[in-house]
């Protein structure tokens, strides 16, 4: 990496607690392209102001902890580069993430998701016949290696409930009851054949029928989860079921 | 997850607000903003209609002035942009609901538009043209 240093304006939205008054402080940091937004934030905490607020934890995409908006678009923070959002003597708005109440600066309650994950028993871990390959979309695989001892072999669900489709979801901003990208995508991967609990909860009114196709979920979705694919194809199920093609 | 009072307008502005939105995402934006002119042209059309009921003087003089008027053309021209744009794009939403063509939902989006677009152009041509 170069020494080249770039000078960055970061315009980041301050809220002390969900009623008091939002504004924006701006913080002009030297900073490196090719580091990532997540970088220049502890750079300000550190250096600037130490009552910024914000969240992360694994710094490489694992833990969805640093879900923000980045000049209006959702992102992971730790994974935007520098030189991928702005340009030397720009600018970079930061702001926390929609459709969830506001703890304080960038940092939202996520509760409501992780509430309904839970209704919808999402999986910690998935058998591997269910997971996508990486860079092949979101299909099955076609053959998955089995252990020794007969048993599959599982792996990590890709989704790491961030929040990111939510927050992107124009749906999930006029219905606080609507089920959302990640929780219908947890439906999918587990299958609505095995689950018709789950079946009831996805063919419901503020199930798949409530999306209205804006595809901003797949479009942000930093862990190749695809849920607006997915939301698609449980509709495609139900609509099978309602046809008695399917039992 | 916040509810509509939580939310103030900002539940709105996200329906309407283009910055920062994918290519499905104007797509909503487009959708929603058609449906509602052509709703408004439907409540408009209701609105002139009834006055068939005044009698065929009250009928007559109402179509003499739509028809010098450059407006009414404009109008109608909307109208067809609306129903073009709205209807094509709801042909692709209905093939996406089936999950036929998600992943290449962009590229419906662009060649409908398109289609749309030509559509609107012809239409021009035949209403306004010489």
């Amino acid at each position: 990496m170069s020494d080249e240093k770039w000078t960055v304006t970061f315009i980041i939205h301050r809220q002390k607690g969900p009623d008091s008054q939002p504004h924006f402080d701006e913080f002009t940091i030297e900073i490196h392209p090719e580091e990532f937004v997540l970088d220049g934030v502890e750079y300000i905490w550190a250096y600037k102001d130490r009552s910024l607020v914000f969240r992360h934890a694994c710094h490489h995409t694992t833990c969805g902890a640093c879900g923000m908006r980045v000049n209006g678009v959702e992102k992971l923070a730790c994974m935007t580069k520098i030189a991928d959002v702005t340009q030397d003597g720009g600018k970079i708005k930061l702001e926390p993430l929609r459709n969830f109440p506001i703890v304080g600066d960038l940092v939202v309650d996520l509760g409501p998701l992780y509430r309904k994950m839970h209704e919808v028993h999402a999986p910690e871990v998935i058998p591997l016949c269910a997971s996508p390959w990486e860079g092949e979309g979101i299909k099955p695989p076609q053959e998955t290696p089995k252990r020794e001892d007969g048993e599959e072999y599982i792996r990590l669900p890709d989704c790491i409930e961030c929040g990111l489709c939510v927050s992107a979801c124009p749906t999930a901003a006029s219905d606080a009851e609507y089920l959302g990208p990640a929780v219908l995508a947890a439906i999918h991967i587990q299958g609505i054949d095995e689950n018709p609990d789950l079946l009831a909860l996805a063919d419901s009114r503020e199930g798949v029928w409530r999306c209205h196709s804006a595809y901003e979920c797949s479009a942000v979705c930093p862990s190749n989860v695809d849920p607006a694919w997915r939301i698609m194809d449980l509709r495609k199920q139900i609509i099978a079921r309602r046809l008695k093609f399917k039992k | 997850m916040l509810s509509r009072e939580q939310q103030g307008l900002n539940w709105l502005l996200q329906w309407f607000d283009p910055r920062g939105r994918s290519i499905g995402g104007l797509a909503f934006i487009l959708n929603r903003i058609t449906a509602l002119g052509l709703v408004l042209y439907l409540y408009l059309h209701l609105y002139y209609l009834r006055q068939l009921t005044m009698g065929p003087q009250v009928w007559n003089a109402f179509i003499d002035s739509a028809e010098n008027s450059p407006w009414i053309g404009i109008g109608e021209l909307f109208v067809i942009a609306g129903g073009l744009i709205h209807g094509l794009n709801g042909l692709r939403i209905a093939l996406n609901s089936f999950n036929i063509a998600v992943p290449y939902q962009k590229q419906l989006f662009y060649g409908l538009f398109t289609l749309a677009l030509i559509g609107i152009a012809f239409f021009a041509v035949h209403m306004f043209g010489a």
